[in-house]
């Protein structure tokens, strides 16, 4: 095996890891999100308009870390530094 | 098939200043938006009754009614940054979704160049609301020692929007893209009705998280 070929295999086993943890906290804790959010409107049904604001904002916070991971995911699969390929 | 994922086709150029893809979608969404701008705004000041008329006015009404909500009181600087915020970001996501038009939110310079924006607004509107003094005292509360922490934030956050945007269309956009590779036709759809629902969610996030930063910036020194 030459440089290139390990530098290839730990990116792509790195790339892979990246997206399985992150996926794991993105769902966790938009799972717990759906939970309160389901709960307050079961309690007050007046408010949805204001729990579903609230709702998809936090929603997406949490999503972001995900979508992090998969940006990092993809600078290792297609711009990595290392292996000189050009991003893109 | 060819990827894109950070590259941005250079066009052409003009003089020494290289052309690219994402500038020119950017360019005719905007010129657009002005166009589609100045329309409504004939017929809001001759034709009132007219439906683009009150489709205007409800729009107008729910950022000044959002903006509201959030800083606590109406502020117009604020609901005309965040709806042009929103306005764009939805116009560039939904030109994606026209074939061969690759969406200028799903690039990095883009969306950085957005989230730059918001950075500046925050101690501009802190600064017009209490002063300097008054809006670097801010920094030193409740303690001197947090103050790296408050910079920390405000760096991570900016961050944090462009890469949220980027990477949400530019995912949305890549998943068609292989989709089209591996299924073929017609078997994206779903995915793409998809990517117009995160489009619009994605902008409106955009835009309600600029409006709460800046709005914590208006009432930093009022606890």
């Amino acid at each position: 095996m030459n440089d290139h070929t390990i530098i290839a295999v730990v990116a792509t086993a790195g790339a892979a890891l990246t997206m399985a943890l992150g996926a794991i906290g993105a769902a966790a804790g938009e799972s717990r999100i759906g939970v309160a959010a389901m709960d307050a409107l079961a309690r007050q049904p007046d408010e949805a308009s204001s729990i579903t604001r609230t709702l998809f904002v936090s929603l997406a916070m949490v999503e972001s870390t995900a979508i992090f991971c998969l940006v990092i995911a993809l600078i290792l699969l297609f711009a990595n530094p290392f292996t000189g390929t050009p991003g893109g | 098939m060819q990827l894109r994922i950070f590259g941005d086709p250079v066009l052409f150029h003009i003089g020494p200043v290289p052309v690219t893809e994402t500038m020119t979608t950017s360019t005719v969404v905007t010129v657009v938006l002005i166009g589609a701008a100045a329309i409504v705004r004939h017929m809001v000041r001759s034709r009132p009754q007219h439906w683009l008329a009150v489709v205007a006015f409800v729009v107008v009404e729910s950022f000044d009614g959002l903006v509201e909500d959030i800083v606590g009181r109406r502020q117009a600087i604020v609901a005309t940054l965040a709806g042009s915020l929103f306005l764009f970001i939805v116009a560039c996501n939904i030109a994606g979704q026209l074939p061969g038009v690759h969406p200028a939110t799903g690039s990095l310079a883009t969306t950085s160049a957005l989230a730059a924006v918001v950075f500046l607004s925050v101690p501009i509107a802190g600064i017009s609301t209490h002063g300097v003094w008054g809006y670097i005292k801010h920094y030193f509360r409740p303690n001197p020692l947090l103050m790296p922490l408050h910079v920390i934030s405000e760096l991570s956050r900016t961050l944090a929007l462009a890469v949220r945007l980027f990477g949400n269309i530019m995912s949305g956009h890549l998943v068609v893209a292989l989709l089209v590779a591996l299924a073929g036709f017609l078997v994206p759809t779903p995915i793409m009705a998809l990517d117009l629902l995160i489009g619009l969610l994605q902008a409106y996030i955009f835009a309600v998280l600029s409006t709460v930063y800046i709005g914590a910036a208006i009432s930093a020194g009022e606890e």
